[in-house]
């Protein structure tokens, strides 16, 4: 067949083609079913179009076109699912608490990874009033030490930030707290050291700063200011690493895969864990920002709070979405 | 990796060509995002300053938000941030299809890994050992940077009669005799005529004439014979 008796008998259709992904663009949401029902059909005739033009030697410029519409049309054929506020709520409840069950062992690990130390160097500094100093510098001590002090009227902000506002402190909090999730998951593909050097060193302050105000006796300050968002927090910040544990496992042991396959399966699971915790780390933000530090709550009642906190915690990730399969989409990166 | 074309099978059947991008171009592109951010943090640091100390608050949670996720929302909508939709390039899937948001964050967050030891040494060093131009990002999230379509691909032929070449000629022959003419504006003169007389034993035309039958050539084979 020549050229341009080809172009003449299907122009048309490959026209009404790009009329129908014209539209899909557009999401035009009244484009009627049977309409959209009609692009399998119409990209399957197109890609024999396209393959016969290659093979006829049709010439390069027509050849370029169909192939550009063969590609727009994989591209819509094959895209996947797009997320809406609902999809993120079936993440929240069932998805990201069914991938961390799955994932139990890097969960417990990074565990251990971060309160081992936090414990044991805690309970060395409450003992010792000068072991803070072998991790920490003079200043940051003297900071800290002047953001818990009971003589300072406004508990957990030092002298710079003293006159600052609960929304100044929030827009502080998401920046500073997410971001030390993402980086420590971040550094995980480097066979994990990454995560687990940060890991070690969050524990070893962490569990340091709070058995040195202990020891200097400024527990009514220092502990009801933490308690109430730390559940989140403390847990989401577990969860990031275990996430960041998932991310180094292949270079280490691709099971029965190649290492590069092994990672690209490692880190769609893993990605899922630092969605869930980032959300867990914002909303321990908003309570370290508007309910931590507000000195009228009665210091029982930050107690309560707190247990709460850590039973809802436990109940969210031990419950949440139980015996609900995860969805094919999410799965599948 | 002198070829940067690469080949996805689609399940109907068909070859999908995918022209990745260099290390070289993207590096552009992110150079302009970065002007562009550096530009939208001036201009909110001045309009957030007459807010206080709310604003201040609100500074720091746009800073979060532009840092992390400029280049997260732009690619997972668009397909590419504005820099590098400026250099022509976009984001897909291996497969060749939209990025989804989970690999548009993979990739993104991996950055921070990418720029160690330092400014983009351990990228720059993976996209050059793997024949995909993937940064350690790319790797995880399943991604490759490819030149996005030019959506009007025709590009005008230097007028010329159409003229059927002598014995008929395969695609490449056709596609590098329609390449020349394409780009015949932007050839000196002489340098037209010294490419043209390579051609000599096929045009069968004196030097000062073999051009323009190559171009009537080109005519004929867009026109379709």
């Amino acid at each position: 067949m020549k050229q341009q008796a080809f172009e003449q008998l299907y122009k048309e259709r490959w026209e009404q083609f790009d009329r129908l992904l014209d539209d899909l663009d557009q999401r035009r949401p009244q484009l009627p079913l049977e309409q959209r029902q009609q692009l399998p059909a119409l990209y399957r005739r197109l890609c024999a179009h396209y393959a016969l033009a290659q093979q006829r030697h049709y010439s390069p410029h027509l050849v370029a076109v169909l192939h550009q519409r063969v590609m727009r049309g994989h591209q819509h054929l094959y895209r996947s699912k797009s997320s809406g506020l609902w999809r993120l709520l079936e993440f929240l409840w069932v998805t990201f608490p069914n991938q961390l069950r799955r994932h139990h062992r890097h969960f417990w690990l990074a565990t251990a990874l971060f309160y081992l130390p936090a414990i044991f160097f805690g309970i060395a500094c409450y003992q010792d009033g000068d072991m803070i100093y072998s991790l920490m510098p003079d200043g940051s001590v003297a900071r800290m030490e002047y953001m818990y002090d009971p003589a300072n009227e406004q508990v957990g902000r030092d002298s710079e930030r003293k006159a600052d506002s609960d929304i100044m402190m929030l827009g502080h909090y998401i920046w500073n707290n997410v971001s030390i999730d993402f980086r420590s998951f971040a550094l995980g593909i480097l066979a994990a050291i990454g995560t687990v050097l940060i890991t070690l060193f969050n524990g070893f302050s962490i569990g340091g700063v709070a058995g040195h105000l202990s020891q200097l006796g400024f527990t009514e300050t220092f502990w009801p200011f933490v308690s109430g968002h730390g559940p989140f927090e403390l847990t989401a910040l577990t969860i990031a690493t275990a996430a960041g544990l998932r991310l180094g496992q292949p270079l280490l042991s691709p099971g029965p895969y190649r290492r590069i396959d092994a990672l690209k399966i490692a880190a769609g699971e893993s990605i899922q864990l630092l969605i869930g915790a980032a959300v867990m780390t914002t909303a321990a933000a908003f309570i370290e920002a508007f309910w931590s530090p507000n000195p009228n709550i009665p210091i029982p009642v930050k107690y309560g709070f707190s247990a709460l906190m850590w039973v809802i915690t436990i109940l969210y990730l031990w419950r949440a979405g139980r015996g609900r399969s995860t969805p094919r989409a999410a799965r599948a990166n | 990796m002198i070829d940067t074309l690469r080949h996805y099978e689609t399940p109907e059947g068909i070859e999908l060509k995918l022209p990745l991008a260099g290390p070289a171009v993207r590096a552009s592109a992110w150079l302009i995002d970065i002007l562009i951010r550096s530009a939208i943090y001036l201009i909110a640091w001045w309009i957030l300053s007459f807010l206080g100390k709310v604003g201040r608050g609100g500074f720091l949670l746009m800073a979060f938000l532009l840092e992390w996720f400029y280049p997260v929302v732009f690619e997972a909508i668009r397909g590419a941030t504005p820099g590098k939709k400026v250099m022509g390039l976009l984001v897909c899937q291996d497969n060749g299809t939209p990025l989804s948001w989970s690999a548009s964050l993979l990739r993104n967050l991996l950055r921070v890994v990418d720029f160690l030891p330092f400014f983009y040494g351990f990228g720059l060093l993976s996209t050059l050992l793997n024949r995909d131009f993937k940064r350690l990002g790319d790797l995880a999230a399943g991604t490759v940077v490819v030149y996005a379509p030019d959506k009007n691909s025709e590009k005008p032929l230097p007028e010329q009669k159409p003229l059927p070449p002598p014995y008929p000629l395969d695609l490449t022959e056709q596609q590098a005799i329609t390449n020349f003419a394409e780009r015949s504006s932007s050839f000196s003169d002489a340098r037209a005529r010294e490419l043209a007389s390579l051609l000599a034993p096929m045009t069968q035309a004196p030097a000062e004439k073999a051009t323009n039958t190559l171009h009537g050539y080109a005519q004929w084979l867009r026109k379709g014979g």
